[in-house]
């Protein structure tokens, strides 16, 4: 079966997720769908699905125009996808999670257990799978678990299935086993698409490679291609908004993070021996692809997870002038904001502000409890409405009123509020992460330069970012994180695709070799244990 | 997209109090509109269970004025009842204390419902389903009602001192789901519905003690209260210091929600804990916070049974249904105090009425539980009030006032 995207096209709100993608699924065939995180890639794959409407173009399946309205349509007309998250029953077994949805029902309405365990069994040996159909789904391991989603796509004959970033929860011998998966299936006809941002796996099983940016197609490459070649594809070169001006870095340290590890409940590690300082008057920015650390990393800075080894270490002078030091690692949260550090989260909507707040509740959130927006436990109405309307003015934020929700503002109108609130109080250090997700192009810039100008200001700064663009235009050193650590930290002016293979997990040495140039001692990699 | 999937939240908001957040904090409209089907789904039960409307249906066709004329006089009849025993009696009235002496009864009625209203209303801007004021009131009954018989005080002070044994009594019943919940997760749904059933047992062992039992009586029922325990009557009336406190028990909780940091913090946890938690407020210890309050605010419902003459005793009913009417009260209300205080009022008359109703023309009491059964009903269930009335979806017109607005400023900037 062909798949024909033409012009497909997905707006939300005014962000362009997809800008009219044209796209050919060949029977049989491996498509990588390469981009950057926010490129568009999952939106485009749930437009085909059928779990978006489209704004604009067409879906044509053998060269006929058809309509999904919701996935069962899809999965009807032979369209199968494995999410990132797994749609799964955990409490039943394989056999009943694969015919859930579509159970062969004898009298009465009773599911025949036999036949849902004949159809595993089947698409099991067929490809190798390895699955017992009688075990409970949530017994299973992660990769087993997929191969479960995917026998589910494989008994509704799927001819067309998509894998949404597949490899994201597996581990690396899963991870071959799954390539292992996607080569049998093609051999058998299958047409896969198989979307990751992941360079090496794409030179591993790709047939094409379809690059996407921005919400458009930027290139085809063929899995013959470099890894550089296709890290400059997939993080682009135009678009430089420039913030220049780099300060001197001779102040003083301000943070010091040592030996900082996290792990999570199941003692999975998220962060591991991070070791690094920011300076006042310094950004730092840390790079990386998304889920390598970077969010973790961000709210240890903050208080909201507490590390399970090392320490954050902040400088600061007292009145009388003399340099103290306090070790903040296992504080609260309020402790961290006493102490001077600001903090713009990553997902503003979710910890940012609180949507049915007005404006002017949402720039004191943090400091509701000191003076002057309070006093002995009771709200100073004309102190929170003051401040308001300053920092509405101050910060751009267009808006009917400041005592308007919060939540019926633009994107970048509410990440200014959360930069006005931040911004708005002396900080020694300000952790900023993803600063511009989601955010139009006049409001980016204006968030870049007031970052800036705090910088300037002496405030030590760590931008957590995801964006290339945004990573070099402010950053003072760049360090790059795979895997919950540091790959290196590395000079402003490295080149992108250098960067784009770090944050692949190659070294700086090999990337600069892979990317045609030789290691120059002057700019040689701060390894990241440094401090 | 798939990357916003990835974020998880810190703490599971369960979809129970998903749903019951929605419902408490409906549209005004929504609660208007489903008082109006209420009563007009009570109309029909009214009209059917009548005997005149009955016996008219067999010759609808020959005669159908007389089925029409039955129809309007039993509902008309059972409203106009349900109205003079709730608000005033204008048949016989020769006095103006008779003429609203439904009303004060309304009012009696409607305390309780405004105290342990405004302690769930609370709860519910915090995001919490506390739906034990029933046990909260009978802890409160239960300290209030012993310091009311054992202590000798004068007047005033043993009158505050029941007060502040009922707050008491219940901020610890709110206490023990606040800190379970901030502490361990404990869904206080589940522990609040345990406390319930454990407070009544509770009171219902206590009144076998020899402490609580009235001297020489082998009824579970406590000696009367002290005359020194009651709270004093206005004009000659029914209305007490009860409703003055109920009142000023409103005031006070829009002062705390609305004016105080403690409010602030609350409204912003019930709104979004993670961006709370981030704002470096201390999440649980707002839950404790609010049970502690919620509490107290509900087990003060228990005075006005226990402190208003003549000389009342502490027993196993004494808090009524009061409790789970209150969440009735306080959905209604969508968890304002003062909506809570016109659904308590709204409650009350209901109370108070019915009575009068199903004296005077047999209409059966029970229509009032069906009355604010639908009410509830209907609250919960916005698209269907609106589906009735054809209303818009504000949801949906919210969005799409949001987008003119950004495509507006969007043609400002391009044209600056």
């Amino acid at each position: 079966m062909k798949l024909e995207l033409r012009q497909v096209t997905k707006k939300f709100g005014d962000f362009l997720a997809n800008d009219a993608i044209d796209l050919v699924v060949e029977p049989g065939q491996i498509h990588a769908l390469l981009g950057e995180n926010g490129a568009g890639k999952s939106t485009l794959m749930n437009v085909l699905y059928g779990l978006y409407g489209a704004d604009g173009g067409e879906i044509l399946l053998d060269g006929t125009p058809v309509r999904f309205s919701g996935p069962g349509d899809a999965m009807a007309a032979g369209i199968g996808m494995v999410h990132q998250h797994f749609m799964l029953v955990p409490v039943f077994t394989v056999a009943e999670n694969v015919v859930l949805g579509h159970e062969p029902t004898g009298p009465f309405g009773m599911i025949k257990v036999d036949e849902a365990r004949k159809i595993v069994k089947e698409i099991s040996d067929k490809f190798g799978f390895d699955v017992d159909p009688d075990a409970l789904v949530g017994d299973l391991p992660v990769g087993v678990q997929q191969r479960v989603e995917i026998i589910k796509a494989l008994s509704r004959s799927a001819e067309i299935l998509i894998l949404d970033e597949p490899t994201a929860v597996l581990t690396p011998q899963e991870t071959d086993e799954l390539m292992d998966i996607m080569r049998q299936l093609k051999l058998s006809g299958t047409s896969i698409v198989f979307i990751t941002h992941k360079l090496r796996e794409v030179q591993e099983v790709a047939d094409t490679i379809i690059v996407i940016r921005h919400g458009k197609v930027v290139g085809n490459a063929l899995p013959t291609a470099s890894q550089s070649e296709l890290a400059s594809l997939m993080v682009g070169r135009n678009v430089d908004l420039g913030v220049k001006d780099r300060a001197d870095i001779d102040g003083e340290v301000v943070l010091e993070v040592v030996n900082l590890d996290l792990a999570d409940e199941e003692g999975r590690i998220l962060l591991e021996n991070l070791c690094f300082t920011v300076s006042s008057g310094e950004i730092l920015a840390i790079a990386g692809v998304q889920g390598n650390g970077q969010t973790e990393l961000a709210e240890v800075l903050i208080g909201l997870r507490k590390p399970t080894a090392g320490s954050i270490v902040l400088h600061r002078h007292d009145e009388e002038g003399n340099r103290r030091s306090d070790d903040l690692a296992g504080k609260s949260v309020k402790k961290f904001l006493a102490a001077g550090i600001g903090f713009v989260p990553e997902d503003r909507g979710k910890d940012g502000i609180v949507h049915s707040f007005s404006i002017a509740e949402n720039l004191v959130l943090d400091q509701i409890s000191s003076p002057p927006f309070s006093s002995a436990g009771a709200l100073n109405i004309r102190a929170i409405a003051s401040n308001a309307s300053d920092r509405v003015e101050e910060f751009d934020v267009r808006a009917g009123s400041s005592n308007a929700a919060v939540g019926t503002l633009s994107g970048g109108n509410q990440q200014k509020v959360v930069v006005a609130r931040e911004l708005s109080r002396d900080l020694s250090v300000l952790v900023a992460s993803q600063p511009t997700r989601g955010v139009d192009i006049g409001s980016i810039e204006f968030i870049h330069s007031r970052i800036i100008q705090q910088r300037n200001k002496g405030t030590a700064v760590v931008i957590v970012s995801t964006e290339l663009n945004e990573v070099t235009s402010l950053a003072d050193r760049i360090a790059v994180m795979y895997d919950g650590h540091f790959v290196g930290i590395v000079p402003p002016d490295t080149e992108r695709h250098v960067l784009g293979l770090m944050m692949a997990g190659v070294g700086y040495e090999d990337a600069l070799a892979q990317a045609g140039h030789s290691p120059n001692p002057s700019e040689k990699a701060q390894g990241g244990d440094d401090v | 997209m798939s990357d916003l999937n990835e974020v998880q939240p810190v703490q599971p908001v369960s979809r129970w109090s998903d749903a019951f957040k929605k419902m408490a904090t409906s549209q005004v409209l929504t609660s208007i509109l489903a008082i109006v089907v209420a009563l007009v789904l009570g109309a029909i039960l009214i009209a059917a269970a009548d005997g005149d409307v009955q016996r008219s249906w067999g010759y609808l066709f020959s005669r159908p004025g007389d089925f029409f004329s039955a129809l309007g006089g039993s509902v008309g009849s059972a409203y106009s009842a349900l109205f003079q025993g709730a608000v005033f009696n204008i048949s016989s009235s020769y006095t103006v204390g008779q003429f609203f002496a439904p009303l004060t009864k309304t009012i009696a009625y409607s305390v309780p419902l405004i105290f342990a209203g405004l302690a769930l209303g609370m709860g519910f801007r915090a995001g919490l389903f506390n739906i034990g004021a029933q046990g909260q009131i009978i802890l409160g009954a239960t300290l209030c009602g012993y310091l009311g018989f054992t202590l000798n005080l004068p007047a005033g002070i043993h009158l505050v001192i029941c007060l502040l044994g009922a707050f008491i009594g219940g901020a610890l019943w709110g206490f023990i789901p606040g800190i379970l919940k901030a502490k361990t997760g404990a869904n206080e749904v589940i522990v609040t519905i345990m406390l319930n059933s454990i407070a009544i047992f509770l009171l219902g062992w206590l009144l076998t003690l020899q402490a609580f039992r009235s001297p020489g009586s082998n009824m579970p029922v406590s000696p009367r209260m002290a005359p020194t325990a009651q709270f004093p009557h206005f004009f000659g009336t029914t209305i007490d210091l009860g409703f003055v406190l109920a009142i000023l028990a409103a005031i006070l909780v829009w002062w705390i929600m609305e004016r105080s940091t403690l409010g602030f913090r609350i409204r912003a946890v019930g709104e979004n804990p993670d961006a709370a938690r981030t704002a470096g407020m201390n999440v649980s210890m707002s839950y404790v916070w609010v049970m502690i309050i919620a509490g107290g605010l509900a087990g003060l419902a228990a005075t006005s049974q226990l402190l208003s003459s003549p000389a009342q005793q502490l027993n196993i009913d004494i808090a009524s249904t009061f409790g789970f009417d209150a969440i009735t009260v306080a959905l209604l209300g969508r968890s304002k105090p003062l909506g809570t205080v016109l659904a308590g009022l709204l409650f009350g008359g209901l109370r108070a009425g019915g009575y009068l109703m199903q004296s005077s023309t047999g209409t059966p009491i029970d229509i009032i539980l069906v009355l604010q059964s639908v009410i509830v009903l209907l609250i919960a269930a916005p698209p269907l009030v609106r589906a009735i009335f054809r209303l818009p979806d504000p949801e949906r017109e919210r969005k799409a006032e949001a987008r003119a607005h950004a495509r507006a400023a969007k043609k400002e900037v391009a044209a600056s």
